[in-house]
């Protein structure tokens, strides 16, 4: 009795502790089924259509109702995340009535106050702050101080909302009609028609979802773009291969512009080519200048975000890479392929967006990078000091009363060098995008302040042009 | 055989038992665990992480030569299914937990495997290359590093 008692309380431990083995055994088995189920169900590629999408959808929560994935990333460009050179930081405000925004980026201008001298006179110089992610858009045009100090036309809604619909309503079904009526409209008249930052049908068509141009001054640009190449009549929309359009969409707004005459029609500057210098070459012929210089008087001209242009001249377009291969990288959710609509720097991004084709590590792929962009930086440095040197130096001799050639010339190399500085510097890559071609217009900015100076010294500079 | 004390625990446990096994076996079919024996290459799309080299691999040079196993498994029956049982624990693991980035790279053990299997069919060539006193195996050259692409590409 006294031996059986612990040898059948020993079985029946045993007993208990098997039980609980067999147990989660079944536990772990079943839950490897389910997982091994889900993965197999993800595999099918479902798509449920579940609104029906037309032409006239802008609000992009609808058709994130059809592709939740897709739209769940567009969400995300909300987010301020630096870089090294570039990235916004999110800067805390107190909103007032007339700027609601309780968040901005950081001041470009107060972080290097040489750019108020460059831009003297101009809206820029009094609010310039590191560009936020795309659904700031709207928000960040219509709340700018630049605004308040100058009047500025509907033409800028063209790329800072969701202008499709809007195109087509104004232009009774035409969106070049709704182009030109837009052009023409204040820039508060023309924001009432407007509700959305950049949406799905910018880019996309709502019935196959193919990608297609809708801003015509892009599909103009193209053409004469073209025609310059010898190829007549070429329409973006019917000509461009898949892949080319996964550069077009961007490129509809990521270039240079200039709003042309007094009707302010954004036409793009291509018709001699898209190299800095056949855009200036372009603007002298139109003598087209953006403002006069305040402390200068020279017709100088903004260049803005000239990214399509510059991505054209670099490496990674001759392979035939373009804008969304690394902006909007191909991602897995479950066993789908999708592309990520969470636009954004690659920097942020290395894995998909570089080692799809670079087989090294993220730190040294960043470290590529940004020793171009450290280059390009202390390039950008140097000719910053040569124009701002310059523009004293062009004042100093108009306080002295000075009107001679000299003068002049010296004005005529600021206008250059401040375009070809200024080219470098709004572009959004600090010269990734094309890292020589970027040292070589600093390089001749650089050249252009320098004679500049020497031409108010009596010396008659070479001009290569 | 049994006391009567005995039969009732012993009948919970050996139902729980076949419960477990037959779970197990049930799952087993179902992810097509028998097909990891074979040197069929569509076992390594069975999970669709591996499509891209799949489809890379049925568009390579390789692919009237050489399937999966020849180029990312060793030589011999017992290095063989050790591999595969070492790749296909860790393959299940991150594939089932999910924690893995989207552009998958070769470990650096799998890298040695390729690249002396290339020397299994080019042993020649390489000899030649490398000469008649190959260095030591670590400065060794690499057919990979140039010839990428081979087998598939990324």
């Amino acid at each position: 009795m006294t031996e059986e008692k612990p040898a059948r309380k020993r079985r029946s431990l045993r007993f208990v502790a098997l039980v609980a083995i067999v147990v989660l055994a079944t536990v772990l088995g079943l839950s490897l089924l389910m997982n091994i189920f889900q993965r197999k169900q993800e595999a099918r590629n479902p798509f449920f259509r579940v609104v029906e999408l037309t032409d006239d959808t802008v609000d992009p929560s609808v058709w994130g109702k059809n592709f939740p994935l897709q739209y769940d990333d567009y969400l995300k460009t909300t987010d301020q995340v630096r870089t090294r050179y570039g990235g916004s930081e999110a800067e805390p405000r107190t909103p007032t009535q007339a700027d609601p925004r309780s968040v901005v980026a950081q001041s470009r201008i107060e972080e290097d106050p040489r750019l108020k001298i460059m831009w003297a006179g101009y809206a820029f110089s009094k609010d310039f702050r590191e560009e936020r992610g795309h659904a700031y858009m709207l928000d960040d045009q219509t709340f700018t101080e630049r605004q308040k100090v100058a009047h500025q036309p509907g033409t800028c809604i063209n790329c800072h909302a969701s202008a499709y619909v809007a195109y087509k309503q104004l232009g009774g079904g035409d969106i070049f009609k709704g182009f030109e009526a837009l052009n023409k409209m204040g820039y508060f008249e023309a924001r009432k028609i407007v509700t959305h930052p950049v949406a799905c049908i910018d880019c996309h068509d709502s019935q196959t979802m193919q990608l297609r141009v809708t801003r015509p001054a892009f599909i103009e640009g193209m053409r004469v773009l073209k025609a310059s190449q010898g190829i007549q009549n070429y329409d973006v929309n019917k000509q461009a291969t898949r892949q080319e359009m996964r550069a077009y969409v961007c490129g509809q707004c990521h270039d240079e512009y200039h709003f042309s005459g007094p009707e302010k029609r954004l036409v793009y500057p291509w018709a001699k080519g898209l190299l800095v210098e056949n855009i200036l070459a372009f603007y002298d012929e139109q003598k087209f200048k953006d403002w006069e210089h305040a402390q200068t008087g020279a017709p100088v001209l903004k260049a803005q975000h000239p990214e399509f242009e510059m991505w054209n001249q670099g490496i990674h377009a001759r392979s035939g890479v373009v804008c969304a291969d690394c902006h909007m990288p191909y991602k897995r959710e479950g066993a789908l392929k999708i592309s990520d609509h969470h636009v954004r720097s690659p920097l942020l991004n290395i894995n998909r967006a570089c080692q799809t084709c670079h087989k090294w590590s993220e730190d040294e792929l960043r470290a590529r990078v940004e020793t171009i962009q450290t280059r390009t930086f202390k390039l950008r440095n140097l000719a910053m000091d040569a124009l701002v040197e310059l523009i004293g130096d062009i004042k100093a001799a108009k306080e002295a009363g000075r009107t001679d050639a000299g003068v002049t010339t010296a004005m005529d190399f600021q206008r250059r060098a401040q375009f070809y500085l200024d080219f470098i510097e709004s572009e959004n890559s600090t010269g990734f995008h094309a890292p020589q071609e970027a040292a070589r217009i600093l390089g001749e900015s650089i050249d252009f302040s320098r004679k500049g100076q020497v031409a108010l010294r009596g010396v008659v500079p070479t001009i290569t042009r | 055989m049994f006391s009567r004390a005995q039969l009732i625990p012993g009948m919970i446990l050996g139902v729980g038992l076949g419960l477990a096994i037959g779970v197990g076996a049930y799952t087993f079919v179902y992810a097509r665990g028998y097909s990891y024996m074979t040197d069929n290459a569509e076992a390594c799309v069975n999970c669709h992480v591996m499509q891209d080299q799949f489809s890379g691999w049925l568009k390579s040079s390789h692919r009237a030569v050489a399937v999966c196993n020849d180029c990312h498994t060793p030589p011999g029956f017992v290095a063989k299914y050790a591999t595969k049982a070492r790749n296909g624990f860790w393959h299940s693991y991150y594939f089932t937990t999910g924690w893995f980035e989207d552009n998958i790279h070769i470990s650096s053990r799998g890298r040695e495997v390729t690249e002396q299997a290339c020397r299994k069919c080019h042993q020649d060539i390489v000899q030649a290359i490398e000469g008649p006193h190959p260095e030591a195996k670590d400065a060794q050259t690499s057919c990979i590093r140039c010839h990428d692409s081979v087998g598939h590409l990324h």
